[in-house]
């Protein structure tokens, strides 16, 4: 690295600081929802999400195992068809905590996420989307269990 | 580890497939160490998404997301070259930013 | 048995083989779709950085290790060990050609290279990322572990024997668990390891990284966890004994496109 033109090697930081996100002005983020994610039953998570009623909707899809081999990584792929879908919250309803995730969706993103969440025991995953200023639910049943010689 | 966050993007068709694998404990607070002491609550918070620096999505997780957690996004009107931009805050205030091109 | 009976005994088995085939299909799915959004890829970046720093008294990196085609070559090297090496004389697996390059090319002790070789989920170990990032690199390669030479074949005769034979407190054997159709431990089925059909899989998402507790295993720490889970002595990290199983699982397995370090429950 001596022998290296010193404006090169300050390129090179320069870039790899870029890339890094280094040079990346600081984001701000929204508050979190700590009242929702506080929540020790999947009514108040709700409530504390502003939503107020709900109705069942097919146009969610999850897309999740119906057995998971270890509650430590639970895959959960959802996608929502219902147009002008603005956000998507993953509640796990037996989980001490159980809102999981929400995510807001912008012009250009679409009503999609999958995230890996832990579960503590077998129990329905519940999916909230709200669209055109209302909720739509949707829910799996995902059973889990202790997988092996526990080695 | 050397890097906190690892972003793929890539189109498929008009649309951009997005990966982020990110590396963090995801503590619930629950834990004990192999002393018995409590693994104190230490979990990523919020994330964004921006492309060309504009926002696409925001999240906000809790500590039932997995260790080392890993998402997949989906982005339209976008296209191969646009910088796309992952950033995150954990509930101690420790943040990381990672930047990829849409390959 | 009158009809009565024979109710009673339908009942209380339950489950029917529809239900069994479901589950396991379902189990496969979740197999699935963990591997598709795994963190295992950071182990191997991880890894490649390792790879290149420079290390010990000699204060060189790994990158002039012969793998087995040749020093610094890594593509498709994974999928062909364990081998023989002329320079050490011995047929080695991945982590024993790695020790034997962290104490030949950069000088560093034994015990010191070996210090922690097993890590866990805040710390994995050197050995564990560097074993990801080098398996990775024979992705879509077949498993062509050494058969030829004479030492080789003496590594999968041993390995041979040793996969079937009982000692122990338990008098178990690898075969008492991986031996026999049909069998499992909670929900976890038991892939008879001396066949080929199975054991093409295994090898092929060797080393791995486990979600349960997210952390990065490796070949070494397989055998070694079995012993333990035997009641058996641990045996030694890199040892003929060790690297003998290794060899004859696979050569058993070989032929299967090596898919990538994987990810297990």
């Amino acid at each position: 690295m001596m022998a290296m033109n010193p404006l090169r090697r300050i390129s090179l930081r320069l870039a790899g600081a870029l890339a890094a996100g280094l040079l990346l002005p600081l984001r701000a983020f929204a508050a979190w929802n700590k009242e929702a994610f506080q929540s020790r039953t999947a009514a108040d998570a709700l409530k504390g999400l502003g939503v107020a009623a709900s109705s069942d909707s097919k146009d969610i899809v999850i897309e999740a195992p119906q057995i998971a081999e270890n509650g430590q990584v639970v895959p959960v792929e959802v996608t929502s068809q219902l147009p002008n879908t603005k956000s998507i919250a993953v509640v796990i309803e037996k989980n001490p905590f159980p809102l999981a995730a929400k995510f807001e969706f912008g012009d250009g993103a679409l009503p999609y996420i999958k995230v890996n969440v832990k579960m503590g025991e077998s129990s329905f995953v519940r999916v909230v989307a709200e669209a055109g200023g209302r909720f739509y639910t949707a829910s799996k049943e995902v059973k889990v269990t202790i997988g092996g010689c526990g080695g | 580890m050397a890097d906190p966050m690892k972003i793929r993007a890539t189109m498929k068709g008009d649309l951009a497939d997005v990966r982020v694998l990110m590396v963090h404990p995801m503590e619930t607070g629950q834990r004990k160490d192999a002393s018995g002491n409590v693994v104190p609550l230490h979990f990523i918070q919020q994330l964004s998404v921006r492309v060309n620096g504009r926002l696409m999505i925001e999240g906000q997780i809790s500590q039932a997301v997995a260790r080392n957690p890993v998402f997949s996004f989906r982005l339209k009107g976008v296209k191969a070259g646009d910088s796309l931009e992952i950033a995150w805050l954990d509930n101690r205030g420790e943040r990381s930013q990672s930047v990829a091109s849409i390959a | 048995m009158n009809r009565f009976a024979v109710l009673v005994v339908v009942l209380a088995l339950g489950v029917s083989r529809a239900d069994a085939q479901d589950t396991k299909k379902e189990i496969e799915k979740y197999q699935k779709m963990i591997a598709d959004s795994s963190p295992v890829e950071l182990f191997e970046l991880q890894g490649e950085t390792l790879w290149k720093k420079r290390q010990g008294p000699s204060n060189v990196s790994l990158k002039r290790c012969d793998l087995g085609l040749g020093a610094g070559e890594l593509k498709g090297a994974y999928a062909l060990l364990p081998r023989h090496f002329k320079d050490a004389d011995r047929v080695m697996d991945l982590e024993t050609r790695l020790l034997h390059c962290m104490v030949t090319l950069q000088g560093r002790s034994r015990e010191e290279a070996t210090k922690r070789v097993f890590g866990n989920a805040d710390t994995p170990s050197e050995i564990e990322y560097l074993s990801a990032y080098i398996a990775g690199e024979s992705r879509g390669t077949p498993m062509a572990p050494g058969s030829a030479h004479p030492k080789e074949a003496a590594a999968y005769e041993l390995g041979r024997k040793l996969f079937f034979y009982r000692a122990g407190p338990w008098d178990f054997s690898c075969a008492s668990c991986h031996g026999e159709e049909g069998k499992r431990i909670r929900m976890q089925d038991l892939p008879i390891l001396s066949t080929p059909a199975a054991a093409r899989p295994v090898v092929a998402t060797w080393p791995a990284y486990r979600v349960s507790n997210s952390e990065f295993k490796t070949m070494q720490w397989r055998i070694n966890d079995c012993y333990r889970q035997m009641r058996m002595p641990e045996p030694n990290y890199a040892s003929d004994l060790t690297v003998a199983i290794t060899t004859y699982l696979s050569v058993t397995g070989r032929g299967e496109p090596y898919r990538g370090p994987g990810t297990k429950r």
